[in-house]
């Protein structure tokens, strides 16, 4: 996003706790070109404020009730053009740091090294040298712990912010950018790729049976023939979904164990 | 693995322990026998040779058979079986090894007299057999001691290990680098409470490290250890950290290891309080029958955070400081209830014997 230099830079804080929300304000208060618009002291009113507002620069704590940084940032979208995490633990903020793009601050937060991010913000914000923030799906995916898979899925519809939990997940199907998640008879779209989303799915409990589906391996009643090579894999809620060559083998592999 | 064949040392010291019993076979073939030293010699050396081999396999009958725990009739079936077996296999390798050093020539006096030697070869086959069934006894024996002396030092070891990875992990790089922080915010905006903050965070240090010495401390200091904790928290955390005590007087003065609760109360805090918008209770309950005290602590938390958050190494760390310290004198659940997650220990109100414990380090 580019702007012209008289444009206030519209920033939101992201902080449970009313202590650390206060010292970014007030050295943000040094800044007469940045505004602050919001603070925000959960993940849930985070997303709204983000999605509502769309400010251009977002200080965000990662350890926070109802929704964790990682989530926020995942459900963010397009919106915001630079990300600051705010953090305690180190070894979250090296993980937001190797993702590129978004830089952090740990606690208690200087002086000194608060300037500079914000200075990389601003050049960032002005189109200037560095690199363009990768999609937030994608950029949270890659900021989450390797060994952990998902627990549960935050998804966006506006405002509103929805948990799915991934053994409520009947199956996704790739749409596009999107993935649509279906679990418990709703169906949510999320934008995100179908193989980002494959990569932080435990890889025993959900199979790739398809370029475009990842189901639960719970759900699956039975994989029944269709047309003369292919097969559909049948759910126990009846929905039924087509298996690539690749994704019956895969699927069998699965079932014989 | 066989016993024997450990090492080659102890192979060779094996086949050594034989040598008397070949002499004093000798001596019997010439007695009873009535043949010559010589001959003697030249049937029992290689015969008690070979079973010294016979007799390494009295072992797996041994080891199948524990004295502790196998009947008297088995063990005598067993190894009268095993003792005849070995017997006549002695004796039929004495036929072999005559016919391969004779031939056919019965006209020898080795051959001639061999008939009243078998006697002799049967009994001393039996005893020998008896004697190697004695020894490999004493064997395993021996390896239950030690093994059993390996799981003590390994229990010693973990116990330790436990304590001091307690108290190592006390103070909380994160909770201190999060009061800091708030300490930091206070000096902009108001300096008097910067400064407030900054005394409680050193009173809980200060009770923090003293600890590390004691094996056991009043339950009355662990509770104002918690307090100093919770004066930092509420700082951080406003008025989102509500909590409420309900101590039995006579519990006061019961021992306890230190920093027993202290992690508990951080948990609560951590996993509990910091997940919940609107902030939680925790609640502190210790209440004694007889000789038995009962501790409970409790918290709200938030059912749909991810099961990671709720609970973390603190809690395991009591748990096996616990057992470690108490052995199962002590017990300690943990269990949840809609949004209330709960702690409770039992522990015996009579001082804990801390015989394992950093106190009794020589050092």
């Amino acid at each position: 996003m580019t702007m012209s230099p008289e444009r206030k830079i519209r920033a939101v804080i992201v902080d449970d706790e009313e202590l650390a929300r206060q010292i970014l304000r007030e050295y943000l208060g040094h800044h007469s070109n940045i505004e602050l618009i919001a603070e925000c002291a959960n993940g849930f009113e985070a997303v709204k404020t983000v999605a509502e507002q769309k400010p251009d620069l977002v200080f965000l704590d990662i350890q926070m009730p109802k929704l964790d940084g990682f989530e926020v940032l995942e459900l963010m979208g397009a919106g915001p053009a630079a990300v600051i995490f705010v953090t305690a633990y180190d070894n979250y903020a090296i993980r937001a740091f190797d993702v590129h793009a978004v830089d952090y601050l740990l606690k208690p937060i200087g002086r000194e090294r608060f300037e500079a991010a914000l200075q990389r913000a601003s050049e960032r914000l002005s189109g200037g040298k560095t690199p363009a923030m990768p999609p937030a799906p994608e950029l949270a995916a890659a900021a989450r712990p390797p060994s952990q898979y998902l627990d549960r899925i935050p998804v966006r519809d506006g405002v509103r912010v929805f948990i799915i939990p991934v053994a409520k997940l009947d199956y996704a199907e790739a749409q596009d950018d999107y993935v649509e998640l279906t679990a418990e008879g709703k169906k949510h779209l999320k934008q995100q790729t179908i193989s980002s989303l494959e990569a932080a799915l435990d890889p025993a409990r959900f199979l790739r049976i398809h370029r475009s589906y990842i189901v639960n391996l719970e759900r699956v009643a039975r994989i029944e023939p269709y047309g003369k090579e292919s097969h559909v894999a049948v759910l126990s809620n009846g929905a039924t979904l087509p298996v690539s060559r690749a994704g019956y083998s895969r699927l069998r592999a699965f079932l014989d164990r | 693995m066989h016993p024997v064949f450990t090492s080659r040392r102890r192979l060779a010291l094996y086949v050594l322990a034989w040598i008397p019993d070949a002499c004093l076979l000798t001596y019997l073939f010439t007695i009873v026998g009535g043949i010559s030293g010589r001959d003697g010699a030249l049937l029992a050396f290689p015969l008690t040779l070979i079973f010294a081999f016979v007799c390494l396999a009295s072992w797996y009958p041994c080891r199948a058979t524990p004295l502790e725990n196998s009947g008297a009739l088995r063990l005598v079936l067993t190894h009268l079986i095993g003792a005849i077996f070995a017997a006549e296999l002695w004796v039929l390798s004495a036929r072999l090894w005559l016919r391969l050093l004779f031939g056919g020539d019965a006209n020898s006096a080795l051959q001639a007299r061999f008939p009243a030697l078998v006697p002799v070869i049967v009994a001393m086959g039996v005893m020998l057999y008896w004697l190697s069934v004695a020894f490999y006894y004493v064997v395993l024996a021996l390896q239950a001691s030690q093994q059993a002396e390996a799981r003590l030092m390994e229990a010693h070891m973990l116990a330790r290990d436990a304590e001091l990875r307690a108290l190592k992990a006390q103070v909380n790089p994160h909770f201190l680098f999060n009061s800091l922080n708030s300490i930091s915010a206070l000096a902009g905006s108001d300096a008097s409470k910067a400064r407030e903050m900054c005394i409680l965070l050193a009173d809980f240090l200060r009770r923090t490290l003293g600890l590390g010495e004691k094996a056991a401390i009043p339950l009355e200091e662990e509770l104002s250890l918690i307090h100093a904790f919770l004066a930092v928290e509420k700082v951080r955390f406003g008025d989102r950290v509500r909590m409420e005590e309900n101590i039995a007087p006579e519990v006061l003065a019961v021992k306890v290891p230190p920093l027993l609760l202290q992690p508990l109360v951080e948990n609560a805090v951590v996993h509990g309080i910091a997940n919940l918008v609107e902030g939680g209770d925790i609640r502190l309950r210790a209440t004694c029958e007889g000789d038995w005290v009962t501790i409970v602590v409790e918290n709200t938390f938030d059912p749909d955070a991810p099961p990671r958050r709720r609970n973390g190494v603190g809690i395991a760390n009591v748990r096996q400081r616990l057992e470690a310290r108490y052995a199962r004198k002590a017990n300690f659940a943990v269990t949840t209830n809609a949004n209330w997650f709960r702690v409770t220990l039992g522990l015996p109100k009579t001082a804990p014997n801390a015989t394992h414990h950093l106190k009794d380090d020589p050092k």
